[in-house]
């Protein structure tokens, strides 16, 4: 069976409502193999290219030299009548008929979570993205999300960090990294953890692809955590399907009328859960924190003009210039101030002279 | 008969001695001139014997032969109407040869004998003060550009009749005074903003007081209208002031260029030169085929200020590579090459991303990719050389409006010159001159850490992951701060302050 389904799931000229017509009217990718001319000419909804993609090619069609070219990639295609095929893809509505995986595919026996938000994030959002993957992976939580830049891939790389498992899905071939600036993620991805696709090696990252791709991302999890969203953005679509399919949705709260946090703040006010704390994620998949999971707040012991530049930080980051102007200090000994902070640990440099508190 | 008048040529920014011979013989009437003359020198014969002729010298039909020696240099240019014209009065028998003898003569003629200004005097003058030169005779115009270098006795005429009539009673003609001789008739005040005028922009304000005091080269980023332009055009208030022997070698750039004028006939302040972003490379680096000096060396001893950094041509700003690290400029050329002065101060602006907002993610419009595209447009091997890197953040209106009052150019000056003399007294008998100078060989000399700063040290190097050049980069700028602090050791404040002002790029996670 596997065999039709590669075959079925390869042709190019096919879309989605396409093929779902086609199963409806064959029922099994066997069927619509075996499919006349005649029969295929009734169906509606056809063009004649596809219709001629279906009907031709077919003693060309070698499945076992098929399948050898995608183990020379590192690919492996299971149909959604595997017995591998995820569980969780099975319940959502509209699952995929087939998954491209490189590397391993999510445990079903192991609660997972979802990581997403916007590709142009704050370095609050990617730093708070980066902790709650870390913190995921830690308590033994597979972090799913989409490797695109920004939020989702801080997550997964803070993941991988932690030595923690966590699988993308892409909204590409499994053979193509996209972005390509995340090569390096893209290739540890594939050796500890996993990229998961529906859509054939060789497919290009066409902008339609991504939010079909979301209902994956979604799926696979038990829950999905936005960290941040701008008011009209990818992330809001995989909260809705997440919705649609029975996962809970969380969302980091941000600042009021923040253009980065208007998504997440609408999800809020929509009834969605408010990530004011990591463990909520915790709870949401099953799980109590552990007596080591919660990590003692540093007792820090600063100087006076330390002290002075640590109470006007903030977790978004601040310019140096703001410190100065609001610390009164004279600019070196600010800078002196929060070098200082910096190698204590207290104090994160997100970007050349702004400065965040860590805790 | 033979004559000869001494004249000089200037290569890059020097002079060199050019004798002028005339000979006349028997034959038939017609002039030849040699000795590896360029079309302009050539139509000197033109010019020179309408010149002879309207200032009353009669000249009987001869063969004449004129040669300027050495005849293995190129020579260009119209300040050899003059000696020309005086070779061949001398070979006619016009003047006494005794009168020429130890004389240097430039200038151009016009039709009617009148005298008209050239290029590169101030250069010609300190070599013939060099060489023991016993008059120097000029057009009037030059005549204050001259007086600069001091040390050769000045003859400033204003036709060629005048110096003939000079020569032939074998006076030394008096240098008239020039009805305004006031001294600061010389000065050249730049018309350079007040620091007082820049609003808030603390750090802006300190970074680019080091970078002055230490004559570091400096980066300044931030978002559009945060004052970068407007702190650097105020640099030029704060350098310190030039010594006679720096003016000197600036005048002397300036001469060559043609860029000296009567009513600014030397400059005794640190030139700031701001050259838009559209310029050309020759522009840049100083070329032609008689090579003049470009942006980079009119920079020379000042500061050299490229607003909007990413928006020049590469090819532009690599040029900026060699004389970065060595100071000069080599320009080749098929006949030969030439080596301009160029050691600059490098003061450069630019936007964190395309758009301006980053990191402000909230307005910011750019993607990581278009903000890496944007920084990799400067190169590596230049960024590398840039000591301080400042971040000038949005003014509040708070600032604006409380109107604090802004310390002004005159004060920060003065703090500036104190730390020029404690640099000039380390660093006597030594090759360098300011901190920003100081190579690898001169961090080790100069840089010493104290207890707690050399602790700060190994902590930073194992936190930033610093190259070795950022490490330089480190002590170089922490030297300066210390210095302004009036410390001979640099102490952990100023290292941690030095800190906040590497390059971006380093120990950001």
């Amino acid at each position: 069976m596997e065999e039709y389904w590669l075959w079925f799931l390869t042709r190019k000229t096919l879309y989605r409502p396409q093929q779902r017509e086609l199963l409806r009217a064959f029922c099994t990718p066997k069927g619509v193999f075996e499919a006349k001319e005649e029969e295929l000419e009734r169906l509606k909804g056809l063009s004649p290219s596809q219709r001629a993609e279906l009907l031709g090619g077919k003693r060309e069609w070698n499945p076992e030299k098929y399948a050898h070219g995608l183990d020379a990639r590192g690919i492996r295609f299971i149909s959604r009548e595997h017995p591998k095929f995820p569980e969780r893809l099975k319940e959502i509505p509209d699952p995929p008929f087939g998954l491209f995986v490189k590397g391993a595919l999510p445990r079903p026996d192991i609660p997972a979570a979802a990581i997403i938000g916007a590709r142009s994030c704050s370095l609050y959002g990617k730093e708070k993205a980066a902790q709650l993957g870390s913190f995921l992976a830690e308590n033994g939580i597979q972090v799913i999300s989409g490797m695109a830049l920004g939020i989702d891939g801080a997550a997964q790389w803070a993941a991988l960090e932690a030595k923690g498992k966590s699988f993308a899905v892409l909204g590409c071939g499994a053979d193509i990294c996209y972005p390509k600036s995340n090569r390096s993620l893209y290739e540890r991805l594939a050796s500890e953890g996993g990229i998961l696709t529906e859509y054939p090696p060789g497919t290009q990252p066409l902008a339609m692809h991504f939010p079909v791709r979301n209902r994956i991302i979604s799926g696979l999890s038990d829950c999905v955590a936005v960290v941040e969203a701008r008011e009209k953005s990818g992330s809001l679509i995989t909260a809705d399907l997440a919705l649609d399919q029975g996962k809970e949705v969380f969302a980091v709260p941000g600042r009021m009328e923040d253009p980065l946090s208007r998504g997440c703040n609408r999800l809020i006010a929509q009834g969605a859960g408010i990530l004011w704390e990591k463990e909520e994620l915790l709870y949401a998949c099953g799980q109590t924190p552990g007596a080591a999971g919660k990590k003692e707040i540093p007792k820090l012991v600063l100087e006076k003009k330390e002290n002075m530049v640590y109470s006007v930080l903030d977790f978004h980051s601040r310019s140096l210039e703001e410190i100065v102007e609001d610390t009164g200090l004279l600019p070196q000994e600010a800078m002196a101030a929060v070098v200082s902070l910096k190698l204590l640990g207290a104090v994160k440099e997100t970007a050349k002279n702004y400065y965040a508190k860590l805790f | 008969m033979f004559a000869s008048v001494l004249s000089a040529a200037i290569i890059g920014v020097k002079g060199r001695l050019i004798r002028v011979e005339a000979d006349v013989c028997a034959g038939l009437p017609a002039m030849t001139m040699v000795g590896y003359v360029s079309g302009q020198v050539r139509e000197a014969q033109e010019r020179v014997k309408a010149a002879l002729r309207n200032s009353g010298a009669v000249l009987p039909p001869r063969r004449i032969t004129l040669n300027l020696a050495p005849a293995d240099l190129r020579k260009e240019g119209t300040a050899f109407d003059l000696p020309i014209a005086l070779a061949l009065l001398t070979a006619f028998g016009l003047l006494p040869k005794e009168s020429v003898n130890g004389i240097l003569a430039v200038g151009e003629l016009s039709l009617n004998g009148q005298l008209k200004p050239v290029r590169g005097v101030l250069p010609i003058a300190v070599l013939a003060a060099k060489r023991g030169i016993r008059l120097m005779i000029i057009p009037k115009e030059n005549r204050r550009e001259a007086e600069m270098a001091g040390g050769v006795r000045i003859a400033a005429a204003e036709n060629l009749r005048q110096v003939w009539n000079w020569l032939s009673a074998g006076e030394a003609p008096e240098t008239e005074k020039p009805e305004t001789d006031s001294e600061d008739g010389l000065l050249y005040e730049p018309k350079a903003p007040d620091f007082a005028s820049v609003c808030g922009q603390k750090v802006l304000r300190r970074a680019a007081e080091i970078a002055v005091s230490g004559f570091h080269n400096l980066m300044m980023t931030g978002p559009p209208g945060a004052g970068k332009s407007m702190a650097a055009a105020c640099i030029p208030g704060i350098l310190p002031s030039p010594s006679l022997e720096e003016c000197l070698e600036i005048s002397g750039v300036y001469s060559v260029a043609g860029l000296l004028s009567q009513e600014r006939p030397f400059l005794d302040r640190r030139p700031f030169r701001a050259p838009h972003h559209t310029i050309s490379q020759k522009a840049m680096a100083g070329g032609g085929a008689f090579p003049r000096p470009g942006e980079i060396s009119l920079a020379h001893r000042g500061v050299l200020f490229l607003d909007e950094l990413p928006e020049f041509r590469r090819e532009t700003l690599e040029i900026l590579r060699q004389p970065l690290e060595e100071r000069v400029i080599r320009i080749s050329r098929a006949r030969g090459s030439t080596e301009f002065p160029a050691d600059f101060m490098l003061v450069a602006a630019m936007n964190p991303c395309p758009c301006g907002c980053y990191p402000d993610r909230s307005r910011c419009t750019c993607t990581d990719t278009d903000i890496k595209r944007y920084r990799a447009k400067i190169s590596r091997p230049l960024t590398d050389r840039i000591d301080l890197w400042a971040e000038a953040g949005t003014v509040t209106f708070q600032e604006l409006e409380e109107g604090e009052e802004n310390e002004d150019s005159k004060t920060i000056r003065g703090r500036v010159e104190r730390v020029r003399t404690v640099q000039a007294e380390r660093y006597r008998n030594t090759r360098y001159r300011f901190n920003g100078d100081l190579d690898a060989e001169g961090v080790r000399r100069f840089c010493r850490l104290d207890g707690a700063a050399e602790k700060l040290m190994e902590n930073v190097y194992a936190h930033l992951s610093l190259s070795v050049r950022g490490y330089h980069r480190l002590l170089k700028v922490a030297r300066t701060i210390a210095d302004m602090d009036g410390e001979r050791e640099i102490l952990r404040r100023h290292l941690s302050e030095a800190v906040c002002y590497r390059k971006p790029e380093e120990g950001i996670e």
